[in-house]
C-alpha cells in the first residue's frame, strides 16, 4: 500500500497526458470528421479523390508509424513540431480519417427522400443539414464512434514512441526501476476506469437518442 | 392557375415527357393517370421542382417561374410523397412547424397554433407529440398533408396517395382531398387507381409511355 501511494503521483501525471491527448483529439477530430465525411459525399470528383487518398493513407498504415513520421520525418521538410504537438497532430489526422469514414456511412444512410421533402418545404441546405440530417446521422453513427473513442483511450499509449510521458510510460518506468509488475497492474486498472467512464457516457448518449426510431 | 407549356423531359436521350401542355385552374383537382413507367412521377417531380426539364415553360398565375430554383414564398408547391418522408427525429408537431418557423419566419407560437388547428382538422390532434414511428400509414400520410398545408401552398401535389392504404383509408384520403378543394386549394394527384382518380378529378391527364 505504501508502494502504491509512492508511485501513484507519477501514474496520475501520466494519466493527465493520456487524457489531454484524448480530449483534444476528440474535440478536434469529430467536427473535422463531419466536414471531411460531408466532403466525401459531394459530387466534386477532385475533392472526393483527395479525401479517399487521405483516408486510405491514414487507415492503411499503423498510427505508430504516422507518429514517427510526424515527429521525425516532417522536420526533414522543415516542419518542426514539439513532441506534444506532433502527437496531437498525428492523432487528429488519424482519427479524423476514421471519423470521416463513419460519418460518410451515416450520411449515405439518409434516404434521398429526406432531402427532397426538405427541399419542397424550401428549407435551405444548411437548415436541412442541421435539423434533419445531422440528428439522424448522429444516432446512426453513435455506436461506431463509441468504438473509436474507446480505441483512442488505448491508442493514446502510442505517444511513448516520441518520448512523451503518458500513463503507460509512467507505469513502465516504475516497473523497470522497482522490478515489479504492480505499477502495470495499476496502469491496467486506470485504463479500465477510463474506458468504463467512456462506455457509460456513450450509453447515456445512445439512450438520449433512443426516443425516436 | 398553373400552366405547363411544351414540357419535355429526357433521361439519357430517352424522352419520357414529350411536349406536355396543361392548364390547372385554381381550386381544381387534376389527376394524372397512366400505366407504370409512363412518366407520371417524373411529371410531378418536374412540377414540384425536384427534377429539371429539358424544354418548356411553367406559368403560375400567368407569370413564368422555374420550380427547380423557385424560392419565392408566394409560389409554394407542396408535395405529399408516396412514402410520406416525415422527419423521424421530429415529433408530428415539429414536423409541421419546422418549415413555417424556419422558412416563413413565423413565430413559434403562431406556427404551433396553426399546426394544432390543421392537425385537429385532419383528426390528428392527439398525435401531435408522437414521433412518426408511432403512427400508422394513414396517419403518417395525413401528417404529410398537414406538413405541406402549413406552408400555405398554391398547389398541392400527391404521388400515389392511395397505394399503401386499405379501402377505408382510401375513402378517407379521398374525402380530405375533396374537402381541401372546397377550401380552394389546387391539387394534382398522380395515381394508377382509376376509380379513385375519376371520383376526385375535375380534370384528368393520361400519360402514355413513349417508345
Ligand atoms: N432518375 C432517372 N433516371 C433515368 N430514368 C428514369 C429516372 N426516373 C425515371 N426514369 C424513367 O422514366 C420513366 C418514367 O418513370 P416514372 O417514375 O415517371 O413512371 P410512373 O408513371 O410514375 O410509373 P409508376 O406508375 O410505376 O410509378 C421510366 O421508364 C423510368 O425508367
Ligand atoms: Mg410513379
Amino acid at each position: 500500500m505504501h508502494y502504491v501511494s509512492q508511485i501513484l503521483p507519477s501514474l496520475i501525471s501520466g494519466t493527465g497526458m493520456t487524457l489531454s491527448i484524448f480530449f483534444w483529439t476528440i474535440i478536434i477530430a469529430i467536427p473535422l470528421g463531419i466536414l471531411v465525411g460531408l466532403g466525401m459525399t459531394t459530387n466534386f470528383k477532385p475533392l472526393t479523390w483527395l479525401i479517399n487518398i487521405y483516408v486510405w493513407l491514414m487507415r492503411g498504415t499503423p498510427l505508430l508509424l504516422q507518429l514517427i513520421f510526424v515527429f521525425y520525418g516532417l522536420p526533414i521538410i522543415g516542419v518542426v513540431f514539439q513532441r506534444y504537438d506532433a502527437a496531437l497532430f498525428a492523432f487528429i489526422l488519424n482519427y479524423t480519417a476514421y471519423f470521416a469514414e463513419i460519418f460518410r456511412g451515416g450520411l449515405q444512410a439518409i434516404p434521398e427522400g429526406q432531402y427532397e421533402s426538405a427541399r419542397v418545404l424550401r428549407l435551405t441546405n444548411w437548415q436541412t443539414l442541421r435539423k434533419i440530417v445531422i440528428p439522424q446521422v448522429v444516432k446512426i453513427v453513435l455506436p461506431s464512434i463509441g468504438n473509436e473513442v474507446i480505441n483512442l483511450v488505448k491508442d493514446s499509449s502510442l505517444v511513448y514512441v516520441i518520448g512523451l510521458g503518458d500513463l503507460l510510460r509512467a507505469g513502465n518506468v516504475a516497473m523497470a526501476r522497482d522490478v515489479t509488475l504492480i505499477p502495470m497492474l495499476l496502469v491496467g486498472v486506470i485504463y479500465l476506469l477510463l474506458t468504463a467512464v467512456c462506455t457509460l457516457v456513450l450509453k447515456r448518449m445512445e439512450k438520449h437518442y433512443s426516443y425516436w426510431r | 392557375m398553373l400552366e405547363l407549356k411544351g414540357i419535355t423531359k429526357k433521361f439519357g436521350g430517352k424522352t419520357i415527357l414529350d411536349n406536355i401542355d396543361l392548364t390547372v385552374e385554381d381550386g381544381k383537382i387534376l389527376t394524372i393517370v397512366g400505366p407504370s413507367g409512363a412518366g407520371k412521377t417524373t411529371l410531378l417531380r418536374c412540377i414540384s421542382g425536384l427534377a429539371s426539364v429539358d424544354a418548356g415553360q411553367f406559368l403560375l398565375d400567368g407569370k413564368a417561374f422555374d420550380p427547380a430554383t423557385n424560392r419565392d414564398n408566394a409560389a409554394v408547391i407542396g408535395v405529399v410523397f408516396q412514402d410520406y418522408q416525415l422527419f423521424p427525429n421530429l415529433t408530428v408537431r415539429q414536423n409541421v412547424t419546422l418549415a413555417p418557423t424556419m422558412v416563413l419566419k413565423q413565430a413559434k407560437q403562431d406556427a404551433n397554433e396553426e399546426a394544432d388547428r390543421l392537425l385537429t382538422q385532419l383528426n390528428l390532434r392527439d398525435k401531435a407529440d408522437l414521433f412518426p414511428y408511432e403512427l400508422s400509414g394513414g396517419q403518417k400520410q395525413r401528417v404529410a398533408i398537414v406538413r405541406a398545408l402549413a406552408m400555405h401552398p398554391k398547389l398541392l401535389c400527391y404521388d400515389e396517395p392511395t397505394s399503401a392504404l386499405d379501402p377505408d383509408l382510401r375513402r378517407e384520403v379521398q374525402q380530405i382531398i375533396v374537402k381541401l378543394r372546397d377550401e380552394g386549394i389546387t391539387q394534382i394527384v398522380v395515381t394508377h387507381d382509376i376509380p379513385f382518380a375519376e371520383a376526385i378529378a375535375d380534370q384528368m391527364l393520361r400519360v402514355e409511355p413513349k417508345d
